[in-house]
Formats: C-alpha cells, sequence, structure tokens
C-alpha cells in the first residue's frame, strides 16, 4: 500500500513538474509584464519594477528560480496587485470556492444517488423517465445556463434570494444549486444503471432465495455494490465543478478562486494567472489520488500489488 | 410417505419484445422428503425456470406464472406474495446456484452472507449465528471456519465458493434444497466433492432436493428419480432404474445414447439431429417430433398425452400407444441400457 | 399423471411412422439479421433518439442555409436600430409568442404616476407608444407602486416595415443572422476538434494496443502523465498563449482530448486482439496493418463513434465556457457562448437576447447526448430483442 501511494505522488510530481515547466515557458513566450498593467512608469522606476519581479535575469535563471520557489510552496508575485504574494491571493480566495464545491458535490451526489436509486427501482416507471429526463438535462444543458436561470427567476423575480456577491449564507443558495446540477445528473445516471446491473446479477438472487426482505436487497446487497464504482466518477465531476465555478462565481459575483482566475485573465496578470493554474491541477491531481485510494478502502476486491492496479 | 412439495400443471412464461416465450408448458411432479428428483435436459428445456418459478425467484416483471399450483406441504405457494415467500425463501426452501463465481456477494463477508438468513428466519442474535455459520463452514468441508468467516468471497477459491454457497443454502435446515446446476461450474474433482456433501447433508438432515443438470452421470449418482423435460415439459419421469433401463422416450434415448461411458470407446456416440425449438412459436403437436427419427404421423398433429408405464414411470410419446408400431431404441443406446444394468451405478462417479 | 393408456379417440391411420417430406430441424426461424442491422433497428426504436437526430438536422441545414433567410448581416451595425425585441410577420399577432416586436417590462415607483414616469425614462420617452398597465396602485411609500408598460418600439422607430425575427443585438446586428452564424461555428469547432480527438485517439490506442509489449508500456507512460493533467487547465493556457479565435479553440479542445479515445480503443483492441478470429486471421499471415483495418477497427467501430458522439457536445460546452468568460469567440465574429455571454450582460431588459441562443445549444447539448445514448444501446447487443 505504502509503494502504491508513494508511486503515485511520484507520479502526481512529475505531472505538476510538466504542467509547472510548460506554463513557465508558455507565459514568457507572451508579450506583457508588469509594465504593461502600471504602464505611466519613468525609466528608473521601470527597471526597479523589473528588478522586484526578477524579470532582468536570463529565463534559465528566471525558471530555477521560480521552480526552486514551488517547491517552497512560493508562487510569485501578482503584477495585478502589487507586492502581493500569489499564495495569499489564493489564501484570501479560497474560502468561498471551497465553500460552494463543497456544498455542491456533498448535495448534488446524495440528491443524485436518490434520484438514480428511485429510478432504479421504479425501473421502467414514471419516476424513472422523470429522473432520467432531470439527469439528461443536466448532463447537457451548460452551467451557465442553468445559473442565469435560476438569478433570473428565483432573485430578480420573485426576490427569494440575494441576486449576487457574498456574505451571508443565503448567498450561497443559488450558486451551489447552479453548480450542483452537473454532480447530481452525473451520480443520478451513473447510480441507475449500476444499480439495474447490480440488482440482475446472481447475487441478488442468491440474497433474495435465502428470504433477504426488498429493503434488504436494495441497501445491503444492491446500493454498496452499485456506489463502489461511483467513486471513479467523482474525478470528471470535481474538473466539472472546478469548470463551473470559473463561470458560477463570475455570473454571482463570488469572490473566489474562478472569479479571479477570469480576472487575472484579463489583465494579463501572468504570475497569478500560472500559479491558480498549478493550484487547479494540484487539486486535480490530489483528488484522483484520493479517489483511487478510496476505492482501494472500500472494493474488498481490490488488493494492490504496489504495480498497475 | 407425504408428498413434501407437489408442483401441478405448472406453466411459466416470459414477456419480451418479440412475444410470449412459453418456458415451461404444463409441468407436474412432487417429491417426497428425503428424496432427490433430478430433472435433466438441454439448456433451454425450462428446467431451471421451473425451479426459479417455485421460489418465486423468475425475474420480474418479464416471468409469470401463467397457471397451475405448487403445493408445499399442502399449502399452495404459486400465489404468495412477496412477503409471504420471503419467509419461506431459505427458510422452509432454499436454492444453491450454477455458478459461484456470481452467487456470492463480492463486497460482504462470507460469514455475513451466511448469518443473514440465520439472524432473519431463527432470530439469533450476531454472536449465535456467527457460531452457527463456523459450524455451518466446517459442516461443508472449509478449513479454519473462524478466518474464512472473516474474508470475502474472492478470497475463496471456485470449489470453496460452492461449498459457502451451499453453506448458505443449508443454514436453515431447509425442507426443500434446489440445486440448479451446482456441479456444472466446476472441476471434475471438486464436481464430486460437492455431490458427497450434499448427499451426506440430505441423509443427516432427511431434506428433499430437487437437482437440475444436464450431465446424465451426475444424475446416476445422486438421484432417486428423474425427470427429463424437453421444450417444457416433462416427457419422461421415473425412478433412476426405470429412466436409465428401460427408458420409453425416443428423446430419453437420445440422451443416454449421446452420453459418454468408458466402455464404449469403440462406438460412435449417439446424437440428436438439430436443435430445440423456438419458444416463441411452440410447434404444433409433439415439440420433439422434427429431430425425432422415430416420430409418427399424429406426432405433427396432437401432442402425446403421459402414458403410464409403470406405477412409477411415465412417458409422453405416441409410440406407447397400444396401437402404434413397436419401435426398438437404436442397437447403440441398447447396447448402453445393457451396460447400465451391468455396471449397475459403480461408474457414476468415474 | 394419471393417464390410462387407452385414448380412443385417438385416429388410428395416423399411428404410422412419419414420412418426412424435408428437414426442418436445422430451420432458423426468423429472418437473418446482421449485427448493424439489429443495431440501426433497436436505434430507429428510441424515439427521443430518432427525434434528436431530426433536430440535429434542422439545426445543421439552417446553420447553413439560416443566415440567408432575410437580408440582413452578421456584422451590420446601425445603432439607431439596436435592442429591437424580436418580430416576425403572421406570429406578431399571436401574443403570448412575444415575437410581436414589443417590449414589455415591470416598472416600480413611490405612486403610479413616479413608476409611469420611470417606464417612460427607460422607453426613450416615446409616451405615445407606450402602453400602461396597472399592478399595483401604490400608497406613496418607496417603490410601492408597480406598472407594466409595453413599448411599441417598431412603431416609435418608424421602422414598422422592418423584421427582425429574434431581434438585435445592442449594437443592432440582427439576432436570427448572428445566432445561425454562432451555431455554424460551434458546429464547426465542435467536429473538427471531435474528428481530430478521433483520428489521433484511434491511431494512438490502436497501435499501443495492438503491439503491446515495450511500445505500448512506453506509449502508456506517456498517456499516464497527461492523463493527471486536468484538460480545463490544458485548455485555459493554450487559449491564453494562443489568440483567440476558432483555430485555437480546437487547438486547445483537442490538445489531450484525444486521450479518452486513445484509452478506450486500446482497451477494446486489447480485449480482441486475443479472440479467435484474430488469432486466425494472424496464423493465414494477414500482415499487421490489415489486421487491424479488416477485423480490429470493424469490432471498435461502434464505441468509437459512441464516444465521438460524447466528444461533440463536450467540444461545444467548452465552446461556450470559454466564449462566456471572453476567453473564446470574439466579436463581431459569433459563437453561441459569445451570444449569450453578450446577451447575459442585458438579460433584465432584454431577456431575448440570451433566450433564442440558450435554448438552442441546450437543444444541441440535449440531442447530442440523447443520439450518444440511443447509439450506445444501439451497439449493445444485450439490447438487441
Amino acid at each position: 500500500m505504502l509503494r502504491y501511494i508513494l508511486k503515485r505522488v511520484f507520479y502526481m510530481a512529475i505531472t505538476l513538474f510538466i504542467i509547472a515547466t510548460v506554463s513557465f515557458f508558455l507565459m514568457k513566450m507572451l508579450p506583457g509584464s508588469p509594465l504593461s498593467v502600471e504602464n505611466k512608469l519613468s525609466e528608473a522606476q521601470q527597471t526597479i519594477v523589473l528588478e522586484k519581479y526578477g524579470l532582468n535575469d536570463p529565463i534559465p535563471v528566471q525558471y530555477v528560480k521560480y521552480i526552486a520557489g514551488l517547491v517552497q510552496g512560493d508562487l510569485g508575485i501578482s503584477f495585478q496587485f502589487d507586492n502581493t504574494p500569489v499564495t495569499d491571493i489564493i489564501m484570501a480566495r479560497i474560502g468561498p470556492s471551497m465553500v460552494l464545491g463543497a456544498q455542491a458535490l456533498v448535495f448534488g451526489t446524495v440528491l443524485g444517488i436518490l434520484f438514480g436509486l428511485v429510478a432504479a427501482i421504479s425501473h421502467n416507471g414514471v419516476l424513472d423517465y422523470t429522473s432520467t429526463i432531470i439527469a439528461v438535462l443536466g448532463t447537457s444543458i451548460p452551467s451557465f445556463i442553468f445559473a442565469g436561470l435560476l438569478q433570473w427567476y428565483l432573485a430578480v423575480k420573485f426576490e427569494m434570494f440575494p441576486v449576487a456577491l457574498w456574505g451571508t449564507y443565503e448567498h450561497t443558495i443559488l450558486p451551489t444549486i447552479a453548480l450542483l446540477i452537473f454532480p447530481m445528473a452525473i451520480s443520478a445516471r451513473f447510480t441507475r444503471t449500476e444499480m439495474l446491473e447490480v440488482l440482475g446479477s446472481d447475487f441478488i438472487t442468491t440474497a433474495r432465495a435465502k428470504g433477504v426482505t426488498e429493503f434488504g436487497i436494495i441497501f445491503k446487497h444492491g446500493l454498496r455494490n452499485a456506489l463502489i464504482p461511483l467513486v471513479t466518477v467523482v474525478g470528471p465531476m470535481a474538473v466539472g465543478l472546478m469548470t463551473g465555478t470559473l463561470v458560477i462565481e463570475q455570473i454571482f459575483a463570488v469572490p473566489g478562486i474562478g472569479e479571479q482566475f477570469v480576472t487575472s485573465v484579463m489583465v494579463v496578470d501572468y504570475p497569478t494567472i500560472m500559479g491558480l493554474t498549478l493550484f487547479f491541477a494540484f487539486l486535480f491531481v490530489a483528488i484522483i489520488l484520493v479517489i483511487d485510494l478510496l476505492y482501494v478502502l472500500i472494493d474488498p476486491r481490490i488488493r494492490l500489488t504496489g504495480g498497475e492496479s | 410417505m407425504s408428498k413434501l412439495l407437489e408442483v401441478k400443471d405448472l406453466s411459466v412464461s416470459f414477456n419480451t419484445y418479440s412475444g410470449e416465450v412459453q418456458a415451461v408448458r404444463g409441468v407436474s411432479f412432487d417429491v417426497e422428503k428425503g428424496e432427490t428428483l433430478a430433472i435433466v435436459g438441454e439448456s433451454g428445456s425450462g428446467k431451471s425456470v421451473t425451479t426459479k418459478a417455485l421460489m418465486q425467484l423468475l425475474p420480474k416483471p418479464q416471468g409469470q406464472i401463467k397457471s397451475g399450483e405448487i403445493l408445499f406441504e399442502g399449502n399452495d405457494i404459486a400465489n404468495y406474495s412477496n412477503k409471504q415467500m420471503q419467509k419461506i425463501r431459505g427458510k422452509d426452501m432454499s436454492m444453491v446456484f450454477q455458478d459461484p463465481m456470481t452467487s456470492l456477494n463480492p463486497t460482504m463477508k462470507v460469514g455475513n452472507q451466511i448469518m443473514e438468513g440465520l439472524i432473519k428466519h431463527r432470530n439469533m442474535g450476531r454472536g449465535e449465528a456467527k457460531q452457527k455459520a463456523i459450524d455451518l463452514l466446517e459442516q461443508v468441508g472449509i478449513p479454519h471456519p473462524m478466518l474464512r468467516l472473516n474474508q470475502y468471497p474472492h478470497q475463496f477459491s471456485g470449489g470453496m465458493r460452492q461449498r459457502a454457497v451451499v453453506a448458505i443454502a443449508l443454514a436453515c435446515n431447509p425442507k426443500v434444497l434446489i440445486a440448479d446446476e451446482p456441479t456444472t461450474a466446476l472441476d471434475v474433482t471438486i464436481q464430486a466433492q460437492i455431490l458427497d456433501l450434499m448427499k451426506d447433508i440430505q441423509r443427516e438432515t432427511d431434506s428433499a432436493i430437487v437437482f437440475i443438470t444436464h450431465d446424465l452421470g451426475v444424475v446416476a449418482n445422486v438421484a432417486d428419480r428423474v425427470a427429463v423435460m424437453y421444450a417444457g415439459k416433462i416427457v419422461e419421469i421415473g425412478k433412476v432404474d426405470e429412466i436409465f433401463y428401460n427408458p420409453k422416450h425416443p428423446y430419453t434415448w437420445g440422451l443416454l445414447g449421446s452420453m459418454p461411458t468408458l466402455d464404449s470407446e469403440e462406438e460412435e456416440l449417439f446424437t440428436i439431429p438439430g436443435s430445440p425449438p423456438d419458444m416463441l412459436n411452440p410447434p404444433k403437436g409433439d415439440a420433439f417430433a422434427p429431430r425425432n427419427e422415430f416420430a409418427l404421423e399424429i406426432d405433427t398433429k396432437m401432442e402425446p398425452p403421459m402414458f403410464k408405464v409403470s406405477d412409477t414411470h411415465y412417458a409422453a410419446s405416441w409410440l406407447l400407444h397400444k396401437d402404434a408400431p413397436k419401435m426398438e431404441p437404436p442397437a447403440s443406446v441398447k447396447r448402453r441400457m445393457q451396460g447400465f444394468a451391468s455396471t449397475d451405478d459403480k461408474d457414476g462417479e468415474e | 399423471m394419471t393417464q390410462e393408456n387407452e385414448h380412443k379417440d385417438v385416429p388410428k391411420e395416423l399411428l404410422v411412422p412419419l414420412e418426412r417430406k424435408e428437414d426442418t430441424s436445422e430451420k432458423i426461424s426468423g429472418p437473418p439479421r446482421s449485427f448493424m442491422q439489429d443495431a440501426r433497428r433497436t436505434f430507429f426504436k428510441n424515439k427521443f433518439a430518432v427525434i434528436s437526430m431530426i433536430l440535429l438536422v434542422i439545426v445543421v441545414l439552417l446553420s447553413i442555409i439560416g443566415p440567408y433567410f432575410n437580408e440582413h448581416t452578421m456584422d451590420g451595425q446601425d445603432l439607431s436600430r439596436a435592442k429591437m425585441p424580436p418580430r416576425v410577420p403572421v406570429l406578431e399577432n399571436i401574443s403570448w409568442l412575444g415575437l410581436n416586436g414589443t417590449l414589455t417590462s415591470e416598472f416600480d415607483g413611490d405612486t403610479v404616476e413616479d413608476a409611469t414616469k420611470n417606464a417612460v425614462m427607460r422607453y426613450d420617452n416615446k409616451e405615445d407608444f407606450i402602453d400602461i398597465r396597472v399592478l399595483a396602485e401604490g400608497d406613496g411609500s418607496k417603490d410601492s407602486a408597480e406598472v407594466e408598460a409595453t413599448y411599441h418600439i417598431y412603431e416609435a422607430q418608424e421602422m414598422m416595415d422592418q423584421y427582425y425575427w429574434l431581434g438585435t443585438d445592442t449594437l443592432g446586428r440582427d439576432q436570427w443572422t448572428r445566432m445561425w452564424l454562432g451555431t455554424r461555428v460551434s458546429l464547426i469547432i465542435a467536429s473538427v476538434a471531435a474528428l481530430i480527438d478521433l483520428v489521433i485517439g484511434v491511431a494512438y490506442g490502436g497501435i499501443s494496443g495492438y503491439y503491446g509489449g515495450r511500445i505500448d508500456s512506453f506509449m502508456q507512460r506517456i498517456i499516464e502523465i497527461l492523463v493527471g493533467i486536468p484538460n480545463l487547465v490544458v485548455i485555459l493556457l493554450m487559449i491564453i498563449v494562443l489568440q483567440p479565435g476558432i483555430v485555437s479553440i480546437i487547438i486547445a479542445l483537442t490538445i489531450t482530448g484525444w486521450i479518452g479515445m486513445a484509452r478506450i480503443v486500446r482497451g477494446e483492441i486489447l480485449k480482441l486482439k486475443n479472440e479467435e478470429f484474430v488469432l486466425a486471421a494472424r496464423t493465414l499471415g494477414q500482415s499487421g496493418g490489415k489486421t487491424i483495418t479488416k477485423h480490429l477497427l470493424p469490432n471498435v467501430a461502434g464505441i468509437i463513434i459512441i464516444n465521438t458522439m460524447f466528444t461533440i457536445p463536450n467540444a461545444i460546452f467548452f465552446e461556450a465556457f470559454l466564449s462566456f468568460i471572453g476567453l473564446g469567440i470574439v466579436p463581431p465574429e459569433a459563437s453561441l457562448g459569445a451570444l449569450i455571454n453578450s446577451g447575459f450582460d442585458v438579460f433584465r431588459l432584454y431577456p431575448y437576447m440570451v433566450f433564442y441562443p440558450a435554448v438552442l445549444i441546450s437543444v444541441i447539448m440535449i440531442a447530442f447526448n440523447l443520439i450518444g445514448d440511443g447509439l450506445r444501446d444501439a451497439f449493445d447487443p444485450k439490447m438487441h430483442k
């Protein structure tokens, strides 16, 4: 097990290193510097600014410094917010994004499992079709359209929730709903398919032949086996949520990481873009690792050999 | 002896997209306490469906009991509700399935799977059920039962798993044990072990066994009586000696003739030409007629009734009609029958 | 089992050996059907998939010919006719369709007059062309009165001879024309991206799976590293580096997009490779390339098609997403995402600007997903009945 984790962490480090390297050189290829943000500077001031960002060094030196900084958790200094380390920007903005992401993931998955379960039990019944339709709409319609609808009807028209911004718990509700639709639809669909397959398998017949009640069949024997593979779609769901935060935070003016990313792109703040890109990549890789480990823990059939699993 | 289980004119159909598949068409048989009835036939003959219907384990909503009675200790359980059946399943009647690789829940410890029935039907506490589960594992011949109890099915070998499935089925000392091809998926050596195990247990508990198989070697080994099924019907039923030494139905002749034996090396195996009929539109008359080299004109017009051969032996073939031309089984099958008689049941296991 | 062996009613003349006219024992009931016929039948039985297919054909056709249905052009700007609401001949007489060329909104004020004043101010002070309906009388306190104002903008602008079927945007460009041109752009991006994914993915996965051994493990190591990189990050990085536009979006989408296809194809090929018909072909001396194209690819075709059907809506979504956050298609070029983005800023006042593109993109996405589902079922032998 330990060997497996080490191997995975090693791969994770390589992936992040590649992303860091590629994004570093890509950004170097681009026009734009802190000077393009604060452009009314004298020659002398410009030199000071360039010195501050270490931009007078040759590029290989900059690269080594950058990577060395990364290892120590230093993501550089933002162009946009003078003198502010990118790490601080992320720290200041991570709260709202995490709240939204966690709420959407938890509520979305739980609701999705419920829908999927109900659909599988009433196979080909009205509830099955209803929940299938919800799943198709949820996976098909882009989240920013849902967000727009929610904002328009629930906030502007019926004034049930704040239209935008951040502060009270009410502010989290609409963005959370807009975000959770995707994980909900995915898990509903997945749970339904898996559950139908499990309910048709031989060991369910064995359990029935033992006289296990319908409740026991569904929850004790069925659901557990159907939910284990659900872990595998948490990865795509996490990506969906990250994509979602970029637009949803924008629409609801939530001061989170996604909103910061879009702003940084608009003002060409390269250190922040790179920092956030790496942060997204780190989150993603870490989530995948946790999921794989979780899978090993909950599925007794998987035994690790240290190699391919 | 009393009839423990009596099936009368049972018909089962499956509703598919193409129409109604009549998998079982009017099957009648009975089983007594301590007796083993073997049901043999090709795949698709309806033998497995029949036994699933007994326990109402047909896939819902496609599979349905169309008509007939299933009398268990005198009560018709064919129309029992799911709730009523849950009290019978596992307690009075239980089942061993064909494929031990898929018939255990992969994410539940084997011990828990055995204890489940005990806790439900015998109101045992977990500790008591656990002790009983250890006893059961010991009884079915699994070494280190304490350790095995806490393992998952994937940690068991195929033969071990089937023993565990048998242990689950036997947990509450059922009166009827239905075994649906319990040895088909196993190695020959393991097959014999499982069969011996079932016979031993039957001796101890005096339960009735309905044993489904397509392997006549296994039948000779375990059965007291044999029912031969073809196209959803029983075409011949009788004591094991009667079926092996004095078969009357041409289909039974075919089955016996196609069974390899040790001393049949120099002669060709007898084969039944063709394949079973499509049960979506069962043929008119005798379903076996198109493949039957002894078919009569009447077979294409009318279904043969059950003709009595002896008090315990019946067969559905027009050849048994008193006016029918006398036909003899093919020579190779005849020699085979004599072979059975001379070797008796010594070669049952190979 | 109580029958006696009498059966007197049996016609004796029938108790004679059967004269066989032909051997019917091996007759196959039902006409033979190939796998593809079965698949087609299953697919066309799926109502949702068929309706989606028809809808998509209509959408594709309109994206080709739709922009030429009227005389307006994509970038024909004219601020004097900006923000005109949808107006369609004939349909304009059916009021609830909202295609009659009026703007309607609710206005608050302390009194009815106040609210009315607000409405008139909002609507270019063209009092004569505004219908006012009082919703709440109000009692003089702040914003207690409410009126609904309907502005007959075509009459006010003296453009009664003009018809903008889906209205105009904030710069006076015809939305109908722009929407179908945008659809065209979105569809082109999605199809080209899906096609590139398909070609690279199938080639990579096929080679990796078929040759196996050291080639396979080398190729798999590469994939293992690439797969760890979230596509969102790659797409965003690429789009920042490249100049926004159709080509950049396609490159950004395909740079890691093929990996999914490659993994699926490799898995399938690995599974098929050891099946007997492939072994037979190799035993008979078939060359590697021929074995792949003749025996392996036809058998993975189903899964490739299904996967592509899900790649397309995914690409449409990412294009819309990029355009929505302002990184995709830049005006005056249009795409569905870009239209939604520009409509979003003013959607409280001019909901039609965002409504039609949003509905259209949803319909396209749903249709692709339903067709994908239909194909998945169609290629699944278990579903053939």
